[in-house]
């Protein structure tokens, strides 16, 4: 009897789990890439069901049938059958073929560094990333702004981040949205994401940095084409530009840095900080980032 | 003089840090104070320390595990308190602590509770069921036991003088190198698993060697024991996964130490490499551990089912087959690195392919139940606790190995509860239905049955109730190894994880109850027949616990399941017609020694106290040369003093009733025995 009541208390915390996952960014997508992903992992969750319901049926038929109090079931203590013994083969490995093909298509399909491509044939919107301690410094190259903890970018348009870090290792995270690339120093990484509505999200570091790690995030708005524009103008008029001495300041770890506007950036800054690391001889960079092109 | 320790070292910056500091050296002084009032330091010291006896190693190996499973689990508890509180608030734990929790709870787990849980498991059973006397090399045993126990001295030490890493148990660099980690938490944890490291490659070459060479006439590979199979494979991968790690950590501290540049980001270093080593070792490390669990739960399902184990030879291609593709998927843990998709995409399929033989395994041990005697003793209850659940974590592994869902859920707390999922009902589960089942084998009596189905529930509970709230977390949206966060949909399923964490603490109690109510009950539950539990594999041949030297006559082995079939031909227990004089290896105080000398080195490496370094490496040095060339290592147990221990046995064994066995070939449709033919 006391199983039973095992059983019904986790139950019941499955069913509470069950309850609040309405927020989840990851089962509530706000773009394609997301919502291809969560589909991929439901959809292999079922096919292994195959296995993982027999299995327990099995348990549940077995151990109770065949305790050794229960004389009317049958003992065979030296039971063998190699046609089962097959089966135990053939069934995993079937399924396993098929999730395996899933993940030869939508690895290729998914690829963080392919380009989104949109019915309208939108040019993808390109910003460059670079993480700091404790934050995240946003370049826009077009617009010759830059924003820290605020990424801002316009829906429906496919959006092409290049990554790099001057720092420890971080990993660009903004679940709604998909896809988490690493932020490597002298390295650059790509991610392609797009966000079919306007919207506000969650952006992170996913990888842990050090003391200011927790509190690492910053926002991610997706806004319609008008109030990106308008956005960009305020940023403008904030009246602070990313100079060399500015960089250097604010490159110093600070932690829950407020989000903050440039109104210009000095030219190719993504590249200088990707060289700073790169002076040394033999350095192969295409190889360690495993781009292909 | 003293190299980087000043005053500073002592853990006043928090109240926290001291209370854990206090207790470290309230433990110890009370270990301390205990020997010397009761003047067992004598006996420890001759009967304990220096021992190369493999079953003695093994017990002192499975007691340092258990204590460094209490410190390990401490630091879950105050994970999981942290976190329950911290919404939008710093908790009780600041940032740079809790980094450290995370670090040495991590660290612990791996390296100083699994590893030495498993190497005791080893030295326990695995000469005794091939049917030998000793490991192939015992002072090397006694180095690896000590070389293991210096490591988790140093990750203790750290708690009381200077702090741990906090750039958790993987030690990422650049983040562990020493322009982000000037202190000395990152020494530590490089000290503790460089040294405990190297144990573990002699351990496992160790055990290749002694199954390959040592198993007893008759025991063919095809005849051996399924937990010696997994002996075998989990120490191939040990011998050759280890040095990956020596090495990644050995360049790390390259770097450290002497401002190399492997894997800094100035001058031309690259984070990947130590990533990709790391790995080479890490994902070997899962199975490493892994196997031997699977190993004890195959012999505990055929002895309380009563039954051969199904599908004998599908289970021992299905181990090897593990052991071999575990070396070719190791990119898993990184494939959010920006590799190409056709990189990734082989690494996600043939991390999927592992999931094959994985699946067979759990088929078999269903089948294995099927058709037999089920009996629930508490082993029982934690095989099919890990059927059940183990299942479950499989299935998360699968889609984590999906590359598309791997970008998605990768370093979130989804990732957290897959691998406890694997490791606790997996790996912990196993060891500890293998200590139960073990423990008469060990040391002469049962442990109380009754608080160990009581443990069980706990665990089992406990489990479900910290770690599928993990889960949803990560379909939430955390990442692991947040001190802290802003987002208030969060903070239920945390409260829930930390109800469960304290479930588990009071299986942790009932733990410590079953061991100490076997105790008080000792009298009742000896065994004297040596085969408590009507077994069917050698090790239950012996006496419980073995005489030293094992078996008086080493035993011819003709099928599976040796020792079954002795019983049912009625051939068991038969005297022999005489004894010889049996030479067994002498005690040596030099692995203590050797180990806690490199205990000191790597204290002094910490704290850049070279001096004292370079007289300890000389120490080892000295040890090592001493050692090899001693002539005296052996003693000899006499003819008589075998006859006489053994006639002791006999004398036991005629005092209690044969198990019985029943005839299998009365039974219909019975078939050969597997492997019988070979
Ligand atoms: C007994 C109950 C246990 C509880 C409640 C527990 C809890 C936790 C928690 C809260 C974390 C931190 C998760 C995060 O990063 O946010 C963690 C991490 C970890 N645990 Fe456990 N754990 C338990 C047992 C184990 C065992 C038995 C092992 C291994 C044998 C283990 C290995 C690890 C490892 C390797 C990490 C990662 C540490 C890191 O991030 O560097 N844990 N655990
Ligand atoms: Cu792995």
């Amino acid at each position: 009897m006391r199983s039973l009541h095992c059983i019904v208390l986790v139950g019941l915390a499955f069913v509470l789990a069950a309850c609040g996952l309405a927020e989840s960014p990851v089962l509530d997508p706000k773009g394609p890439v997301t919502e291809i992903e969560r589909n991929l992992m439901l959809e292999t969750l079922a096919i292994m069901m195959i296995v993982v319901i027999p299995v327990w049926l099995m348990a549940a038929w077995f151990i109770p049938r065949y305790r050794a109090t229960n004389k009317k079931a049958r003992y065979m203590p030296n039971w063998q059958s190699t046609g089962l013994d097959a089966v135990t083969w053939l069934v995993p490995a079937a399924i396993i073929v098929t999730v395996g093909t899933y993940v030869w298509i939508y690895t290729h399909k998914l690829d963080p560094y392919k380009t989104i491509e949109t019915e309208s044939g939108a040019e993808p919107f390109v910003v460059e990333v670079v993480a700091q301690d404790w934050k995240w410094l946003f370049l826009y190259p077009d617009q010759g702004v830059a924003s820290v903890n605020e990424l801002v970018f316009p829906s429906g348009v496919p959006l092409e981040l290049i990554i790099t870090s001057d720092t420890v290792m971080n990993s660009f995270y903004v679940p709604a949205l998909g896809s988490q690339i690493y932020a490597m120093a002298g390295m650059q990484t790509e991610l392609n994401l797009l966000a079919w509505e306007p919207g506000k999200f969650v952006g992170r570091n996913a990888q842990y940095s050090g003391k200011g790690f927790s509190q690492q995030y910053f926002d991610v708005i997706a806004a319609t084409q008008e109030d990106f524009d308008a956005w960009v103008e305020t940023v403008k008029q904030s009246g602070l530009t990313l100079d060399d001495a500015t960089y250097q300041e604010l490159a110093k770890p600070s932690t829950a840095h407020p989000i903050t506007h440039y109104a210009s950036y000095e030219a190719g800054l993504f590249d200088t900080i990707m060289m700073k690391y790169m002076h040394a001889p033999g350095h192969m960079h295409g190889a360690v980032t495993g781009v292909e092109e | 003089m003293l190299g980087r320790l000043t005053i500073d070292a002592l853990p006043f910056y928090s109240w926290i840090a001291m209370g854990g500091a206090g207790v470290t050296v309230l433990g110890g002084v009370v270990i301390f104070v205990l020997l010397t009032w009761f003047k067992k330091w004598g006996y420890f010291w001759s009967e304990w320390l220096t021992s190369l006896d493999h079953k003695r190693i093994g017990v002192m190996y499975i007691a340092l595990a258990l204590l460094m499973l209490v410190r390990g689990f401490v630091d879950a508890l105050m994970m999981r308190s942290q976190q329950a509180f911290a919404y939008d608030s710093g908790g009780y734990l600041p940032a740079g602590h809790f980094d450290q929790v995370f670090s040495s709870h991590g660290t612990i787990m791996i390296f100083f509770m699994a590893m030495p849980f498993m190497t005791g498991l080893f030295n326990l059973i695995v000469p005794q069921q091939i049917g030998t006397r000793d490991v192939a090399f015992p002072f090397m045993n006694s180095l690896s036991l000590w070389f293991t126990s210096s490591g988790a001295g140093l990750v203790l030490v750290s708690l009381v003088i200077g702090k741990f890493s906090t750039a958790g148990w993987t030690g990422y660099p650049p983040y562990s190198g020493l322009e982000y980690s000037p202190g000395v938490g990152v020494d530590y944890w490089l000290w503790a698993v460089l040294i405990s490291g190297i144990g573990s490659t002699l351990t496992g070459i160790n055990f290749i060697v002694t199954i390959l060479k040592r198993r007893a006439p008759g025991m063919t590979l095809l005849r051996m024991p399924l937990f010696t199979w997994t002996v075998l494979v989990s120490s191939v991968l040990m011998a050759f996964a280890f040095p990956a790690l020596t090495v990644a950590t050995g360049l790390l501290a390259l770097d450290r130490y002497l401002d190399m540049h492997f894997f800094t980001n100035a001058d031309g270093g690259n984070m990947m490499n130590f990533i990709s080593l790391l790995w080479i070792w890490g994902h070997p490390e899962v199975y490493i551990l892994i196997l031997p669990a699977f190993g004890v739960f195959s012999e505990v399902v055929a002895t309380f089912s009563r039954k051969a184990l199904f599908g004998y030879k599908s289970l021992v291609f299905a181990t090897a087959a593990i052991g071999i593709l575990s070396f070719s998927v190791w990119l898993h843990h990184f494939f959010t690195m920006g590799a190409g998709a056709n990189v990734n995409a082989i690494f996600g399929i043939a991390t999927m392919i592992i999931g094959v033989p994985t699946g067979v395994k759990v088929f078999d041990w269903l089948f294995t139940m099927y058709r037999g005697r089920i009996t629930f003793d508490p082993t029982m209850y934690w095989t099919i606790g890990f059927i059940v659940t183990f299942v479950i974590g499989g299935v998360t592994g699968v889609l984590l190995a999906i590359p598309p869902v791997d970008y998605l859920m990768h370093n979130t707390t989804f990732l957290v509860a897959h691998f406890h999922n694997m490791i606790i009902p997996g790996v912990l589960f196993g060891y500890v239905a293998g200590l139960i089942y073990w423990f008469p084998k060990a040391i002469g009596f049962q442990l109380s049955a009754k608080w160990g189905i009581r443990a069980f529930w706990c665990w089992i509970i406990g489990f479900y109730l910290a770690f599928m709230p993990l889960y949803f977390l990560g379909l939430l949206g955390m990442p692991r190894r947040m001190e802290r966060y802003e987002i208030a949909a969060w903070q239920p399923y945390l409260i829930i994880a930390a109800i469960g964490a304290a479930v588990i603490l009071a299986g942790v109690v009932c733990m410590a109850m079953q061991l100490l109510v076997g105790i008080k009950e000792r009298e009742k539950t000896r065994d004297l027949s040596g085969d408590p539990f009507n077994g069917r594999t050698l090790e239950w041949l012996t006496s419980s616990p073995a005489a030293p030297y094992n078996f008086a006559v080493i035993p011819k082995v003709d099928s599976l399941d040796a020792f079954w079939k002795m019983k049912v031909d009625g051939t068991a227990y038969q005297r022999p017609s005489g004894y010889t004089d049996i030479v067994m290896p002498r005690n040596s105080s030099l692995g203590v020694i050797a180990g806690a000398f490199s205990f000191v080195l790597g204290f002094a490496m910490i704290w850049y106290i070279w001096w004292l370094a370079a007289l300890s490496l000389l120490v080892i040095g000295i040890v090592v040369v001493v050692r090899s060339s001693m002539e005296n290592t052996d003693y000899v147990i006499t003819a008589d003093e075998v006859a006489a221990i053994e006639e002791q046995r006999f004398n036991d064994l005629a005092r209690v009733p044969r198990h019985d066995t029943g005839d299998p070939a009365a039974s219909p449709q019975a078939a050969p025995a597997p492997g019988s033919a070979s």
